[in-house]
């Protein structure tokens, strides 16, 4: 396949596709080991009430107040579950169940309502998000890449899911001693004096960013995906930390990859004539990857489990 | 227009729609509640978005054969077949590798929907004649409900009862204790299974009404709401079903009644108001029952140590304390106590006195452990032992004012 074709069409959402997968790897490979993997479920279902109610504000889909009002959302549920989880003495699970079901209700609710007729928003693309729609028509070819004016011309969702993913790197590079230290022995943690609430609040918050600016370009079923299933393979593969985001990274990065070129690809080798959603085929892969992991991975039964079990 | 909704004046629909959800409603709150006593209630968002690929299959299976793709009855069984193939896998997951139960649950919930979807563009693509409206299981869709899709309903719905009605005990002991149901020859793994088929069966079955993603809501808001108003799990059980289905036949008469309300949103959000009103008034576990806990506990400590300080002859500086003594005539506004003061601080003082004694003394070990400084002794020891302690204590003395 030649340049001209490839830069416009497939490069961007490639990329995006990868930085958004990358981006939501990295801290879900702290909230596996946290036993918080379903923040990740309940940010994705609130994002859509967060963007409904920033397009009944403003009247207009535009980025900024969507990313805002979602981030608010996300805010909004963690301290519902939180305030549910102990005002009532609820499970963590149950109190996070009603937390997110009802939000997402009242989102659908609200869209339903409203008038969004002309504009794209609706629940499916909430969930599945639009990753194939992402093209640079500027571009001409790999040249495109050094040209300046045909770079300003890039999907904005590629600088959004850039700064995402730098953000959400600096974030876990530069506290990573107190975060390796608090996930596994969060008492040695407080003894030390790593402030370990605050930290763990920013972990949350840092995984909603990552939800919030990846779900604005892919949906919310990659975000779910790569927040549990490459950091849960990559468990199975070492019992070192940092190995472990290593391998979460590839196994992010091999899945949207090659999730997007057999979506975009496979259906034709078959002899059929359209392509099928992306963002279903880059979660599936992650769950390949992951059960081919869970059945072959050196490391992936739980420490001191008999062999052979 | 509401009224005559929950009336089931609104036509055959609706009326079909309603009575459904209330079934449904009342099979997902029974469910739910063993569910959520396991504290395993999100392993039903697992097993909910796990039915996704199975209706695709299923569709694409019956057109493949010539049939129509949309009977609802091989939709739920192709549903049923690839949720229980997600339990499996959920299962396979956290008992024979490492993973946790909620990594589990998310990485089956994730994969399975994506496939699902993947699916659903297949399907997308496969000619605009038949589109087969298989988002409507989503998140609902009531308005083409035929008749036979209500008796399929119904029929799953009941017979989920029925089952639940034989297993209840099993169930119950399990939930609660599992390690003890083990000890008394109870097969605990397959009773949870059961239990997940259960929740797999009530979450096919509503898969035409709410939709798989919030069918979730179904089966856990009714259960917590249940909890805040009884101890007793045949209760909470009881409760849970009813409110599973009040809310359920309200938010299907509220979305029948007006044009743009979906019904499965709707539903869980009546659920929510359910539960948000027990989370505030419920009797005992209640917020606002918490608060007049806390201020009557408040007020019981400030009313015994200004007794005791009265007793003491010590001056009495905490404002709430003395409005207390004051309120119930014991002090007069400067602090200083009145004659009923007097009496009572005498006595609390003495009680003090015979409390000290008590735990002083190891044989009086069970009696001394319930002493919180404000539990009367007349309560703890009978009129015999009291009157054993003073004659060792020695008999009141003045206190001198």
């Amino acid at each position: 396949m030649s340049g001209a074709e490839f830069v416009p069409l497939s490069l961007p959402p490639l990329v995006i596709g990868t930085c958004a997968a990358i981006a939501c790897a990295l801290p879900g490979n702290f909230l596996v080991l946290r036993r918080q993997a379903l923040i990740g479920d309940a940010i994705s279902h609130v994002v859509l009430p967060g963007i409904v109610v920033a397009f009944l504000l403003t009247g207009a889909i535009s980025t900024w107040p969507m990313m805002l009002g979602a981030s608010a959302a996300s805010v909004v549920a963690v301290i519902l579950i939180e305030a549910i989880r102990r005002l009532g003495r609820i499970e963590p699970g149950a109190a996070m169940g009603v937390v997110f079901t009802t939000m997402f209700a009242a989102g659908v609710l609200l869209l339903e309502q409203t008038d969004t007729s002309t504009v794209h928003l609706d629940v499916e693309h909430a969930l599945y998000g639009n990753l194939e729609s992402l093209i640079w028509l500027d571009a001409v070819g790999w040249t495109s890449l050094w040209d300046f004016e045909a770079l300003a011309g890039l999907p904005p969702e590629v600088f959004r899911i850039g700064a995402a993913l730098c953000g959400v790197s600096l974030f876990i590079a530069v506290f990573w001693r107190a975060l390796k230290i608090s996930t596994f022995d969060e008492g040695f943690a407080r003894a030390v004096g790593i402030a370990t609430a605050p930290l763990g609040i920013a972990l949350v918050i840092t995984a909603a960013i990552a939800a919030v600016a990846a779900f604005d370009a892919v949906g919310s079923i990659i975000v779910i995906a790569m927040f549990i299933c490459p950091p849960a393979a990559a468990r199975m593969m070492t019992n070192q930390l940092g190995h472990q985001v290593a391998w979460s990274v590839v196994f992010a990065a091999v899945s949207a990859i090659l999730g997007y070129v057999l979506a975009g690809y496979g259906p034709l080798w078959l002899g059929l004539q359209d392509a099928v959603s992306a963002a279903g085929m880059i979660a599936t892969l992650s769950g390949v990857i992951l059960a081919l992991c869970a059945r072959f991975g050196p490391c992936r039964r739980r420490a001191g489990a008999p062999l052979g079990v | 227009m509401l009224f005559d909704a929950l009336l089931l004046q609104l036509g055959y629909n609706a009326t079909l729609v309603s009575i459904g959800a209330a079934l449904l409603g009342g099979a997902a709150g029974i469910t739910g509640t063993f569910l959520f006593l396991r504290k395993r209630a999100l392993v039903s968002d697992a097993v909910s978005h796990a039915t996704l690929p199975g209706v695709c299959l299923a569709f694409l299976l019956m057109v493949s054969f010539g049939g129509d793709g949309r009977n609802l009855t091989g939709l739920l069984l192709g549903s049923a077949v690839s949720a229980a193939a997600g339990l499996w896998c959920l299962n396979w997951l956290t008992q024979r590798t490492r993973l946790a139960e909620d990594a589990a649950i998310g990485a089956v919930l994730s994969v399975f929907f994506g496939f699902g979807v993947v699916l659903l563009t297949v399907i997308q693509t496969l000619g605009v004649g038949r589109q087969a409206g298989l988002e409507g299981f989503l998140l609902g869709s009531t308005a083409g409900m035929l008749f036979s899709d209500a008796l399929v309903i119904a029929a799953g719905g009941t017979a989920t009862l029925f089952v639940i009605l034989l297993a209840r005990r099993a169930l119950t002991l399990v939930a609660f204790d599992p390690d003890f149901a083990q000890t008394q020859g109870l097969p605990v793994g397959r009773i949870d299974m059961l239990m997940m088929g259960l929740v797999m069966a009530v979450t096919v079955v509503g898969l035409k009404i709410v939709g798989l993603i919030l069918i979730v809501a179904l089966l856990i808001i009714p259960a917590v709401t249940a909890r805040f108003w009884s101890e007793r799990s045949e209760q909470v059980v009881a409760l849970a079903g009813l409110f599973g289905a009040g809310a359920a036949y309200v938010g299907a008469a509220l979305s029948a009644s007006a044009p743009n309300l979906p019904t499965g949103p709707l539903i869980v959000l009546v659920s929510f108001a359910f539960f948000a009103l027990s989370l505030v008034c419920a009797p005992q576990r209640g917020v606002l029952a918490a608060v007049v806990q806390r201020r009557r506990f408040q007020r019981r400590v400030h009313l015994r140590q200004g007794l005791l300080a009265l007793a003491q002859n010590q001056p009495i500086y905490e404002a709430l304390t003395l409005r207390l003594l004051r309120q119930a005539g014991l002090a007069r506004a400067d602090g200083v106590a009145t004659d009923a003061g007097k009496a009572r601080a005498a006595k609390a003082l003495r009680d003090e006195k015979r409390w000290e004694f008590v735990r002083r003394d190891p044989a009086n070990e069970t009696a001394a452990a319930l002493y919180d400084g404000l539990r009367a002794i007349e309560t703890v020891l009978t009129a015999d032992q009291i009157a054993e302690i003073d004659r060792q204590i020695g008999g009141p003395q003045e206190v001198l004012l």
